[in-house]
């Protein structure tokens, strides 16, 4: 499926290192990429939108605790109220749950260290945008890249989670000691994705891997053209 | 006036940092040290000290995570 | 202080300060004699190795811009071109490891940053004292944290780079960091300023004390008083560099810059005043413009001061609003701080007040030292070794799990998964190979990276060495199938005012040369590092080279993994220099750095390499590694490791070696040497294609053990327990910090 006409908006905050990347992906899927400058409180009519990896802010204070406040964030969570899909990648999940428009929160990793690696993980559902392109229980290998990708929520959290189905991707190999081995999870609108490997670092032959393409495609066939 | 802010991570978190540190500390020979908690300080000058409780919740501390105490020091 | 206190604190000899007076025909102010004593300084004056480094060819088809701006740059094709250069920031990391570490990352991107090119590639050659020891563990475990804390940070993957300990690195580690940028060929941005009456524009973070006299720090020999010099070392703030990064290029993009340099050693005063020199003009530079961090800073101060992320460019007056416009967006500090003008001084000003002027060429050009190069008494003595009184091991398994297990040859992995390695999504072979293979978007181009040095083998044989690492570096390169173009080198020595540590460094550059020579790969960049010695002696004369070579298809490469069962694995290039002096084997299992390893054939070396490079462009060959460290033994081992495939190596091989020369063979380290791995039906063409170099068929992959006849049959679990090891694994588990 074609992604010609679809406009996917890509957040840019001071710091963000990744959004090259996702524009790049984009761009690899057919769709037209749309960059979104932080101070500007405007999404230029994105049909979705993808906050991407990175140190906005420099991680300072807390990862995503003040890139939350940007211009950019009040459209963003209007759109988000209003159903329109929104993926945030590593610092994007971060930034995401600081804003509360994800549950939970994503602590130091157990090791200690950064951890950049390819690891399995476990599609779980696919009732989301950003994944109805999968199948459920798929298996993909995607990197991360990361020093804070340790998902903590409360257990009442953990247990809503669960059981409403918003675990969106499962680690196989846990490589940060996430409750639950999480790698991703939903709202309760579903709309709004956050995970913490980044497919658009494995969307292109001649890197090895295109299975990243499997994630971000999937938002091509619900996005309102 | 200067405020002072301590957060540190709520009791029932996980605290790896300080867990670490925990367990580094024999090792440099230091005994007798039970339990760890890692923070963050943050020292503010401020006109009035009126909106620093709404900072805290609103910026310096993740409520999710995170506890908070302060207290004006000069 | 007496006059002669006060210069000497600032790290001028009376010559020097004698020779100031006479170029000045004046007795120099304060201010003026700290300009002095940064810009003379080893670090930026080069006064010890200026003539030596001469030596280096510079010059090639590929080469844009050799030695002499803030990078090197080399042509890869297609109108790209990359920008490259290695430095170091060893006294630094001595003493704050963490920030020493980053901040050396840092200045390299911003070296990079000063020609117009976007940074794509990190590595880092890094040497410390043996990790048993505390200390030696804690600089380690800090420089590691702080190369990823600040490059992961920018958002410039980390690729590459390699790591040794040894106990001549004790207390003076080195910190050598390399970055490579992209830029159009014919879009390069120099640094010479031009145009009297043209704006000196400083951009990026504020102004404060940090460094001030580092340049000079730099340049002394540790000692106690070093850790008290800790303020001077700076704080770097990777978040303030990548804007710094992106303002840059934008003001690129728009052609706002006439020229761009980037701030480092010796701040404002060494960048405006090369500036200045390149241009045959002056600058005049108005210290109460500076925006500054914190109060009651002395103009010198101002101008010394190396605070980090700052770069000086100059542009033309029309310009400057549209600059300190993008500079805002950016959320960067952006100030008008002086002009271009035609008096040729370096001048400094405190608002209306001239508080200190000299001319720039006498800045620049640090006088001369003359040194004797004398032959060291150490040499004669290390290289006496009678290979016969090596005795034979009783247990070759046990041999190679050690050797395996050793902090210098077990895997990196744990040192480069603290590296993002894929942002930017252009890395196509990512660390734990032979090199880095990047991709360049939009063609099939791409290039790839190596940093290598062979401090133990230049302690043993200067000339040699010197040659050796060259010819590392480029057996690297060709054996993931790239086309080695050009060097950049960090030239890291002990002190050049003794005797044998001069000749170490004028016999490391001649067999440098010499090599550069014969590989055709030109120095286009570099820095040079001297006086890393503390009380207790200096390192190992340790150059480092970086290799830059260009793939005219990406696709084709290949990596030392083993992909398949029943591979034939072939070993090109003769053995029979093979030999254990000065070799890993020798010191891993006996504890002895001696005998004289084989000097680099350098025709060999080219022959052996270019061969190996045709078959994996062809397409031929997807599997290839060098033999190095270790020799072939651990080469074979590191295949299968890496593949997860286990490895037989042939019978009727073993007994044309015969037992007395399995020791020899299997662990004695040679050059122009490759293993190439390559399935059945691929033998025929490969034969054909190696039939004017000798090459010997050593065995088969398959299985889930390594075997080399009876002497080595260990499990790859086994094999794998022993070389995946935790380097930083500490008593009482993980690290401390913050």
């Amino acid at each position: 499926m074609g992604g010609r006409g679809v406009r996917i908006g890509v957040t840019l905050f001071p710091g963000s290192n990744c959004d090259r990347d996702a524009l790049y992906a984009v761009e690899r899927m057919g769709a037209e990429p749309v960059e979104l400058w932080h101070a500007d409180a405007d999404l230029k009519g994105s049909d979705a939108v993808i906050v991407p990896g990175g140190f906005s802010y420099g991680d300072y204070l807390r990862p995503g605790a003040i890139a939350r406040f940007a211009n950019v964030m009040a459209p963003l969570e209007e759109f988000a109220r209003s159903g329109g899909p929104v993926l945030g990648v590593c610092n994007g999940f971060q930034v995401l749950a600081e804003a509360h428009l994800l549950p939970g929160a994503l602590l130091r990793n157990t090791g200690m260290r950064f951890v950049c690696k390819r690891v399995r993980v476990r599609v779980e559902t696919t009732r989301t945008p950003w994944t109805s392109g999968c199948e459920t229980g798929e298996e993909l290998v995607l990197p991360v890249a990361h020093n804070e990708g340790n998902y903590f929520a409360d257990p009442a959290t953990f247990e809503q989670l669960e059981g409403e189905d918003r675990v969106v991707l499962r680690y196989l190999e846990n490589p940060n000691g996430s409750a639950n081995d999480i790698a991703g999870v939903c709202n309760e609108g579903r709309n709004v994705v956050g995970i913490m490997p980044h497919p658009e670092r494995v969307s292109d032959p001649a890197l090895g891997s295109e299975e990243g393409l499997r994630i971000l495609r999937s938002v091509l066939a619900g996005a309102k053209v | 006036m200067k405020v002072r802010v301590l957060v540190r991570p709520k009791a029932e978190i996980l605290d790896p940092q300080g867990e670490a540190v925990r367990s580094a500390l024999p090792a440099l020979g230091f005994g007798g040290v039970k339990t760890v908690h890692v923070g963050r300080l943050i020292e503010m000058e401020v006109e009035s000290a009126g909106e620093v409780d709404a900072m805290c919740r609103r910026l310096l501390a993740n409520p999710t995570i995170e506890e908070y105490e302060w207290e004006v020091v000069g | 202080m007496s006059l002669q206190e006060t210069y000497t604190s600032l790290g001028l000899s009376d010559f020097e300060y004698d020779r100031i007076l006479e170029l000045l025909g004046r007795a120099p102010n304060h201010l003026e004699l700290s300009l002095f004593s940064v810009m003379w300084s080893e670090h930026c004056g080069y006064k010890n190795s200026r003539p030596l480094l001469k030596r280096f060819p510079n010059s090639g088809a590929r080469v844009v811009q050799g030695p002499g701006e803030n990078a090197g740059v080399v042509e890869v094709g297609e109108g790209w071109a990359l920008a490259f250069k290695v430095e170091s920031h060893n006294h630094p990391s001595a003493v704050e490891p963490y920030e020493g570490a980053a901040t050396g990352v840092g200045g390299i991107v911003r070296d990079i940053l000063a020609m117009g090119a976007r940074p794509v590639a990190l590595l880092d050659s890094l040497r410390f004292g043996p990790l048993g020891e505390e200390k030696n563990a804690y600089l380690f475990r800090e420089v590691v944290r702080g190369i990823g804390g600040y490059g992961n940070a920018v958002g410039v993957p980390t690729v590459g780079g390699e790591v040794e300990f040894a106990p001549a690195y004790s207390s003076n580690p080195l910190v050598n960091a390399m970055c490579v940028g992209l830029i159009r060929t014919d879009d390069l941005v120099r640094s010479r300023a031009t145009g009297v009456g043209n704006l000196v524009v400083l951009l990026g973070s504020k102004t404060g004390r940090d460094g001030i006299h580092g340049a000079t720090f730099a340049s002394d020999e540790l000692t106690d008083e070093s850790e008290s010099k800790r303020s001077n070392v700076q704080v770097g703030d990777p978040f303030a560099e990548k804007m710094l990064i992106e303002c840059c290029l934008r003001l690129h993009e728009e052609d706002l810059l006439v020229s761009l340099q980037d701030l480092g050693a010796a701040g404002i005063t060494s960048s405006a005043s090369e500036m200045a020199a390149k241009g045959g003009v002056g600058i005049e530079i108005d210290a109460q413009k500076v925006p500054l961090r914190e109060s009651g800073l002395e103009p010198y101060e101002v101008v010394i001061s190396e605070s980090q992320e700052r770069m000086l460019a100059v542009v033309e007056p029309d310009q400057a609003e549209r600059v300190l416009k993008l500079a805002e967006r950016y959320g960067l500090v952006g100030a008008v701080i002086g002009q271009v003008t035609d008096h040729g001084e370096l001048r400094v000003k405190d608002g209306g007040e001239i508080v200190g002027s000299v001319p720039v060429e006498h800045l620049a050009d640090a006088p001369i030292c003359d040194r004797e190069v004398l032959r060291p008494s150490y040499l004669d003595a290390v290289q006496r070794l009678d290979l016969a009184e090596i005795p034979r091991p009783d247990d070759y398994n046990e041999v190679l799990l050690e050797i395996l297990s050793h902090p210098n040859l077990c895997s990196r992995r744990s040192i480069f998964e603290q590296y993002d390695h894929e942002v930017g999504a252009d890395t196509v072979v990512a660390p734990g190979a032979d090199a880095a293979v990047m991709r360049i978007k939009s063609t099939n181009l791409g290039f790839a990276v190596t940093t290598d040095g062979r401090g133990r083998h230049c302690y043993l044989d200067p000339r040699g060495g010197g040659g050796a690492t060259v010819a590392e570096a480029y057996r690297n390169l060709s054996c993931v199938g790239a086309e080695p173009v050009a060097i950049t080198n960090c030239l890291n020595f002990g002190s050049p005012e003794k005797p044998e540590g001069y000749y170490q460094l004028s016999e490391c550059i001649e067999g440098m040369a010499a090599a550069c020579e014969a590989l055709g790969t030109p120095v286009v960049s570099g820095n040079v590092s001297l006086y890393n010695e503390t009380e207790s002696g200096a390192v190992y004369p340790t150059p480092v080279v970086g290799m830059v070579g260009v793939l005219k298809d990406v696709g084709h490469y290949a990596t030392p993994a083993y992909k398949r069962e029943g591979d034939m694995v072939v070993v090109i290039g003769s053995g029979s220099r093979a030999s254990l002096a000065g070799s890993d084997y020798l010191e891993v299992v006996h504890g002895r750095v001696a005998g004289r390893p084989p000097t680099p054939d350098l025709a060999a070396e080219k022959k052996v390499a270019d061969l190996v490079r045709e078959v994996i462009r062809s397409g031929l060959v997807d599997t290839a590694h060098d033999v190095s460290s270790g020799g072939v033994a651990v080469a074979l081992a590191e295949m299968a490791l890496t593949g997860g495939i286990g490895f037989e190596y042939s019978e009727t091989e073993l007994e044309m070696i015969g037992a007395e020369h399995a020791l020899q063979t299997l662990f004695g380290e040679r050059g122009a040497s490759f293993l190439v791995a390559v399935p059945q039906e691929r033998w025929d063409d490969l034969q054909n294609a190696l039939s004017n170099v000798p090459y010997d068929e050593v065995g088969r992959t398959g299985g889930d053990r390594f075997r080399i006849g009876s002497l080595v049959g260990v499990s790859l679990q086994d094999l794998r327990e022993a070389y995946e090891r935790d380097l930083f694994g500490l008593p009482g588990g993980a690290e401390v910090t913050h």
